[in-house]
């Protein structure tokens, strides 16, 4: 690198590879034609290089850059053809006419009224996606909703019998810490048997719809977002809509009648499984005879508690189809929001079922039951 | 058309002894006036006017991104327009109530760009859904008529394939069985030949050629395939993306021939210098 007449000649040498790394060599040279006194012209001596590629003609692009910037003539004579016409190439490109310009963040009110519109936009969206849920209900009721028999059939399947496991080991599990939990406290007072009042009233109150809740959002909800949500993106669902098949009728309410069917069900089965899951710590831990125990279980169940928790369950039931659904009818159309949508399907389930178990503790509460 | 000539105001109409041939005795059956397609304030394309005689092959043609499919999406009432009308067999389309929309609907046949088959349902299943939706005929008739339909495109035995076990050339075509099962008036496809190598390209025109022929269907295609423009092709409307208007419409092989736009041009020689 030397200096003469006030131009600059930059030697260049060796190997010039991305895999080498570019390093910080452009910012080396612009400092150093910072520093030299202001260069009129900048000009390249290519003999010493060794193989090259786009490192090269990045390091090149940053100092043409660098010189643009403050009027320094840059002479391209000494460079590799190749390297000339990558350059050349790479300025002829038209610069982008949609301008994303950095902008400015709002203020906190702006922003705070945006999301304000934002969550008002979609809730008027979620009140639209249900009352179409609403309408297309009552033409199925009088016959001329257009869907496929085999596809609830499929769809109970799925997520009925497909779910027996989960359900069956998760549900077990609670029961078993459940009695664990209170069989720690209430052998105290030697008062080991209601452990099994504990469980049975809990587990067929509580537990059982709402882990069955929680596995179908998990499971259930987020097949369902990302189904609905591939198919928006591969154009299916625009091709229900054009050949005149409602996709609510065809895709939404088969769903919704399959898992709002199948909840009340695994809710039952949930409930047994986690009654037996009691008697394992009942009889392994607090040495009751099994007889003992499932005689005490059903003396505690109560029949308005049973019933009351299948409800709870069918209720959760809607609002997870709703959650996956909507979340998949409205995925944009990438990869990425076929992620978002399911990421956003389980989490609403989750949330709508947990508020909704606290609106119904204090309305039975209220009620009395 | 009385208002049609004024109407296109500034768009080039190239009207050959072709294009007059097509017209012969064919009566409007898509009518676009004053159509603007925007996305909220972001105007796509405004001032659109242009008619598509029954039994005709019409081509939307453009560069990439200028509203090709937007305007398809249009037609098919995807999206409400920002001014103007669209009408089929004179009925207004845009201010068409939801039953009579469904009603008009049901006489288009839609090919999309990747076939966007049903992928939960075979092919003898994707082209049989539509009949089961909308005829009487029952399940034995339905197979025989999908098999039919598939047998059409080149893929006779394929009905019990689903779409994501054949390739994509065949799911386009497996999209055009679907899109011809109730035997529509009106085909819209959208890239028919985008994706596909030179012969298969040119068998879906041949396809096309035979619908038009036997059916009498008229055929609306989004495409910007030049061999297939010229070859199918007897009317067709350019869009402009940088007017963000109609530039031209008529015959692709009059446009080229006589068309002064320089863009039409262009775009009409894969970017060759314009004559004028």
């Amino acid at each position: 690198m030397r200096a003469a007449d006030g131009a600059v000649t930059v030697q260049l040498g060796g190997v010039w590879q991305l895999h080498r790394g570019i390093g910080a060599k452009a910012a080396a040279v612009e400092r150093d034609l910072a520093g030299s006194g202001k260069p009129t012209r900048v000009g390249f001596d290519t003999k010493g290089l060794g193989p090259w590629d786009s490192a090269l003609v990045t390091f090149l692009a940053e100092i043409e850059e660098f010189c643009d910037a403050r009027g320094i003539e840059v002479d391209r004579a000494g460079l590799p053809e190749g390297a000339r016409r990558l350059l050349e190439l790479a300025a002829a490109a038209p610069p982008l006419r949609i301008s994303a310009a950095p902008q400015a963040r709002p203020p906190l009110l702006a922003r705070l009224g945006a999301a304000v519109m934002r969550l008002a936009g979609t809730c008027g969206s979620a009140l639209e996606f249900i009352g179409a849920i609403v309408i297309a209900l009552w033409r199925l009721a009088s016959g001329r909703a257009r869907y496929r028999k085999v596809d609830v059939l499929t769809l109970t399947q799925a997520c009925g019998a497909n779910a027996l496991t989960i359900v069956a080991l998760i549900s077990f599990l609670v029961g078993v810490i459940l009695a664990f939990m209170g069989a720690v406290q209430l052998e105290q007072f030697g008062a080991s048997i209601y452990v099994a009042d504990l469980v049975a009233i809990g587990i067929t109150r509580e537990m059982g719809a709402m882990m069955t809740a929680v596995i179908m959002a998990g499971r259930t909800g987020a097949a369902f977002a990302a189904q609905l949500g591939t198919m928006k993106v591969r154009q299916e669902i625009e091709a229900l809509e054009t050949m005149g098949i409602s996709p609510i009728e065809f895709l939404v309410v088969p769903r919704m009648i399959a898992l709002v069917l199948m909840m009340p069900l695994l809710c039952l089965y949930a409930d047994f499984i986690g009654v037996f899951g009691g008697a394992t710590i009942g009889v392994g831990m607090l040495h009751l005879s099994l007889t003992t125990y499932l005689k005490e279980s059903a003396k505690a169940i109560y029949p308005s508690g049973v019933l009351g928790g299948l409800f709870k369950s069918l209720v959760y039931g809607i609002l997870i189809a709703i959650a996956g659904c909507y979340q998949g009818m409205k995925c944009g159309n990438s990869a990425s929001a076929v992620g978002e949508s399911t990421t956003a399907a389980v989490v609403d389930g989750i949330i709508l079922v947990v508020v909704a178990c606290g609106l119904f503790a204090l309305v039975f509460h209220v009620i009395g039951i | 058309m009385s208002s049609g000539s004024e109407a296109i105001s500034g768009a080039r109409r190239v009207d050959g002894p072709a294009a007059a041939h097509a017209a012969a005795g064919a009566e409007a059956h898509i009518t676009v006036r004053n159509l603007t397609m925007a996305y909220g304030d972001y105007v796509v394309m405004r001032g659109l006017n242009f008619t598509v005689r029954r039994g005709e092959i019409f081509i939307i043609m453009g560069g990439s991104g200028c509203g090709k499919t937007t305007l398809l999406r249009h037609l098919l009432g995807l999206e409400q327009p920002a001014a103007g009308e669209i009408f089929y067999d004179g009925e207004n389309f845009t201010r068409a109530d939801a039953d009579e929309r469904q009603r008009i609907l049901r006489r288009f046949g839609v090919a999309y760009q990747n076939g966007a088959l049903w992928s939960s349902m075979t092919l003898g299943e994707n082209v049989g859904l539509p009949l089961a939706q909308f005829t009487d005929l029952n399940p034995e008739e339905i197979r025989e008529v999908a098999a039919l339909k598939l047998a059409l495109v080149g893929l006779k035995g394929f009905e019990d394939y689903y779409p994501s076990e054949i390739s994509g050339g065949m799911q386009k075509r497996a999209g055009v069985a679907r899109a011809i099962a109730l035997d529509p008036e009106m085909l819209l496809f959208d890239e028919p030949s985008a994706g596909l190598d030179p012969v298969t390209s040119r068998l879906l025109d041949d396809l096309i050629l035979e619908l038009r022929a036997n059916l009498g269907t008229t055929v609306v295609i989004v495409s910007h395939e030049l061999a297939s423009i010229f070859a199918i092709g007897d009317n067709s409307v350019f869009l402009d993306g940088e007017s963000h208007t109609m530039s031209a419409t008529g015959n692709p092989k009059e446009l080229l021939a006589n068309c002064t736009d320089p863009r039409v041009h262009r775009f009409l020689t894969r970017g060759g210098k314009s004559p004028a």
